[in-house]
């Protein structure tokens, strides 16, 4: 434990003085606080309170921007000690590798959530600023925090496996790149056409739930819409929202980070210094 | 007294090529061994399967009585890779308190560490902005935590000024002092030959000679060198004298001579009128380096 707790701090350290803290910090706040703004308008024809409707479009917000720090913040941690030549010196210690992969989860997350709770915090205030009825988005608010946190330690898992699997950083950043555009952006693009084509047919019905649930970004969204009261808000998923149990949707946004991780210490336990 | 480190008919592959054919030897504790052998001739390939870092194809390794790699080895071997490398944007001592974190030390030994490479009044640098040599000391300080009972050291002292050579020699002599095995590779053989007490030569991959410095001079018998130097006006008389002997142009006569007529032609020499004064040359470490280590073919 001590060995995490060492290697963790250490990681801390190094993302703090390469900036990526403020980095995180700033990107969450900064697209946080233009939501809140750019959602001021719509509001009070739907009955929601202000804060459940900030929850909706941080959802959509978070969906992108979580998954991208993570990856930016993971795809160096393997490549990186490869490239630097300070990989094997590391492994003649008394460590093993998935303690190593541990400290520097543990490390990033820790940054990520402090990221997540300034970013989506200043975007509370500025909802109970304006509507102080807004303690009823409270719940919905927690749970994007809690579900931000293991969407995060999802990617920072798949980036870290990423990196194993690429030994150097320009490929790792690369293949990133290429995870982050598949599962956030093209893979919903692709369901999208096979709907149409299918015409709600049997693959609409059976098999689109599954595929979303594949998906740690989708099941994240899932997750949110289906509990939050604002679905309607939302658009888009709210139907397909409303057609998966949220404990379902719950499930896979909770094993996800696990599976990850287990992918990650797998790739990493391949890597021959 | 068990071996602190034994090697077997090691036998490492890559791709079809053999990187190391059939070694056997053993380092016992106290002792200070020197691996010496041309860039690729398994070097490094050995010191990684010691470590455990990479697997091997035949033969048996025994490290600390414990299989190389494992957890019980890991614990007491302790390593300098060639080009110690650091996370640049630590600080030497953060970086050596996360190396004693991670063998379960205290912490707080870190400043005492960094002093004794002579690294006190940087601990608190970034890693980042220190000097070659620099880098290597604070390997040296991660190498020294907890007395290991075996140290592995890959070309320790390249980048080191030859005032630092020494001061790391000396403390390997304090740590073999204590009975820890030292295993090191170098390319500085001058400091080797002083330094070691046992010299392994590695070419292509086998292990072409090992032992001290005396038994690789006896084993290779190469000519001593004597350069001999005339009483003035006497070289025209002292080279009839001694017609196997070379002229140079710096006015001394010079023979090389087999190991078992040294003694009968030091007698002769010393024999002679005309002889002023006279050196002998024993084969320095690179000749008997040379001598093994091209001895396969070439």
């Amino acid at each position: 434990m001590n060995r995490i707790l060492s290697t963790a701090a250490v990681e801390f350290r190094i993302a703090l003085r390469n900036r990526w803290v403020a980095i995180a910090v700033a990107l969450m706040v900064v697209f946080a606080l233009v939501l809140a703004a750019a959602g001021a308008a719509p509001t009070g024809d739907i009955g929601a309170d202000r804060l459940s409707v900030i929850v909706a479009s941080l959802t959509s917000l978070a969906v992108y921007l979580v998954p991208l720090i993570a990856l930016l913040m993971s795809f160096d941690a393997v490549a990186g000690e490869v490239e630097r030549g300070t990989l094997p010196l590391l492994l003649t210690y008394p460590v093993s590798r998935a303690e190593v992969l541990a400290g520097k989860l543990l490390a990033h997350l820790a940054i990520l959530t402090l990221a997540v709770v300034v970013g989506y915090g200043a975007a509370a205030g500025a909802a109970f600023w304006m509507d102080p009825a807004s303690a009823a988005g409270l719940p919905a608010l927690l749970r994007l925090v809690a579900s931000s946190v293991l969407l995060g330690a999802t990617f920072l898992g798949a980036g870290y496996a990423l990196s194993a699997l690429a030994r150097r950083p320009s490929g790792a950043a690369g293949l990133a790149v290429g995870l982050w555009l598949g599962a956030v952006v093209l893979y919903d693009l692709v369901l999208l056409a096979l709907i149409v084509s299918d015409g709600g047919g049997a693959l609409t019905t059976q098999a689109l739930p599954l595929a979303l649930l594949a998906n740690p970004a989708d099941a994240f969204r899932l997750f949110n819409l289906a509990a939050a009261e604002a679905s309607a808000a939302a658009g888009g998923m709210g139907g397909a929202a409303a057609a998966i149990p949220l404990w379902q949707s719950a499930l896979s946004v909770a094993l996800w980070p696990l599976l990850a991780l287990m992918l990650a210490i797998a790739a990493f336990r391949k890597v021959t210094p | 007294m068990t071996s602190t480190l034994t090697i077997s008919h090691l036998t490492k592959r890559f791709a079809g090529v053999e990187a190391l054919r059939d070694v056997s030897l053993t380092v016992e504790p106290g002792q200070r061994v020197a691996l010496l052998g041309h860039n690729g001739a398994g070097k490094s390939t050995m010191m990684k399967i010691i470590l455990g870092l990479i697997p091997f194809d035949g033969g048996a390794v025994t490290v600390c009585d414990a299989a190389p790699g494992s957890a019980a080895a890991r614990a007491q071997v302790a390593y300098l890779p060639e080009s110690a490398a650091f996370h640049p944007a630590l600080t030497g001592e953060e970086q050596v308190r996360h190396y004693l974190a991670l063998r379960g030390k205290r912490p707080s030994q870190a400043l005492d560490l960094l002093a004794r490479v002579g690294l006190g009044d940087a601990a608190k640098r970034r890693i980042g902005t220190y000097s070659k040599g620099m880098r290597q000391r604070v390997g040296l300080a991660q190498a020294l935590i907890g007395k290991p009972r075996l140290l592995v050291l890959d070309e320790p002292t390249s980048g080191l000024d030859p005032v630092s050579r020494r001061d790391f020699y000396t403390l390997l002599d304090d740590l073999a002092a204590g009975g820890t095995a030292i295993l090191l590779s170098s390319h500085a053989l001058t400091e080797v030959e002083a330094r070691t007490d046992r010299i392994l030569i590695l070419s292509g991959g086998r292990l072409m000679a090992e032992g001290s410095l005396a038994d690789l001079r006896r084993k290779a018998a190469l000519p001593v060198a004597i350069s001999v130097a005339p009483t003035a006006g006497q070289k025209a008389a002292l080279a009839a004298a001694l017609p196997m002997a070379r002229a140079n142009g710096d006015g001394r006569l010079h023979l090389d001579i087999a190991q078992g007529e040294k003694l009968p032609m030091l007698a002769r020499i010393t024999g002679l009128p005309q002889v002023a004064d006279l050196e002998v040359i024993p084969p320095s470490l690179e000749d008997i380096y040379s001598h093994f280590s091209r001895r396969d073919g070439q």
